[in-house]
């Protein structure tokens, strides 16, 4: 099995973000630090098993990491080093 | 079907996370995508495919009866949704039980009188794997236009009328509006399925923004 049968979307990761975010950010845009290229979290390349201890998200256009998450041991961690930014929109975002 | 207490309602495509725990402590997590119309009421269904060899499906398909309770979190996701207002044209392309957020959203379209101009294209193994045959016949020759396309990918009926064979280029091409009528396109399925057909409409001339996918990845039981 290669990579490609392993690719889940961002939309995937919802439920985890869910318990970090106040807000549902999969349609959230952000950008991409290291090609500069802008989308929805959800429509991002998301490589994630039930077995495994987190998930790494990675830009669709040039497939670097945006965002690590890793769960255990009574902890999340996240990492989100290779997002330049994040945009919410907080109309829909359900914060209002 | 499941009834939920608190249940915010939900938009056509989210899904819900489904936690089992066992006796011992251990932990088992899926995502299932809501099949029902998003409605004011705390009731969903979920349509779970059964896979042998899962961790969880084999549970909810066999064990689960009337009555138990089980651990929910949801809904989840802003991205593969679609509402109403949106409007369309749709194409919808499904694979197998790829079917159940599309279904949502065909359920909130006709439940609205449907007159968003619609097309799925719908692949399933053979006749009998259709999921939702029945509900989709009816809707689909309820003259509001919707167009429903099957294609059967191992067993075809000697009478068959429909498609045969994988959903490729050719099959989108002849199926999918062109990409002058701006249609929102959501692709659901397996994940080799899902990457061939994003492929396909992009390199059609669909813009990949519009084209929203969710992958089933290899483990989704």
């Amino acid at each position: 099995m290669d990579n490609r049968q392993m690719r889940l979307d961002g939309n995937a990761l919802g439920g985890l973000l869910r318990e970090l975010f106040a807000a549902d950010v999969t349609a959230a845009r952000g950008a991409c630090a290291g090609c500069g290229a802008v989308g929805a979290l959800g429509a991002q390349h998301l490589y994630m098993h039930p077995l495994a201890p987190g998930a790494v998200l990675r830009c669709r256009g040039c497939d670097s990491v945006l965002m690590v998450v890793v769960r255990g041991e009574g902890r999340i961690r996240l990492a989100v080093q290779g997002m330049a930014w994040l945009d919410i929109d907080d109309r829909t975002s359900g914060l209002d | 079907m499941l009834t939920v207490p608190g249940w915010p309602g939900h938009r056509a495509g989210q899904h819900v996370d489904v936690r089992l725990t066992a006796e011992d402590g251990y932990q088992a997590q899926r995502s299932y995508s809501i099949a029902s119309a998003p409605a004011a009421s705390n009731q969903l269904t979920l349509t779970v495919e059964r896979l042998d060899d899962g961790e969880v499906s084999p549970y909810l398909t066999e064990e689960l009866r009337a009555g138990d309770q089980l651990e929910l979190r949801g809904p989840i996701g802003g991205y593969f949704v679609w509402d109403l207002e949106m409007g369309g044209p749709l194409l919808l392309v499904a694979g197998g039980s790829g079917i159940c957020p599309l279904m949502a959203m065909l359920r909130r379209r006709a439940g609205a009188g449907g007159s968003v101009l619609t097309r799925l294209l719908y692949s399933s193994r053979s006749w009998e794997d259709i999921i939702y045959r029945e509900e989709l016949a009816q809707i689909g020759a309820a003259g509001t236009g919707l167009q429903v396309i099957h294609t059967l990918t191992r067993a075809v009926p000697p009478d068959w009328r429909g498609r045969a064979g994988r959903i490729d280029r050719k099959m989108l091409a002849d199926v999918a509006w062109p990409p002058t009528d701006h249609p929102l396109m959501y692709v659901c399925g397996p994940t080799p399925l899902v990457e061939s057909v994003a492929d396909a409409l992009v390199s059609l001339g669909h813009d990949s923004e519009r084209v929203k996918t969710e992958r089933f990845g290899p483990t989704g039981g």
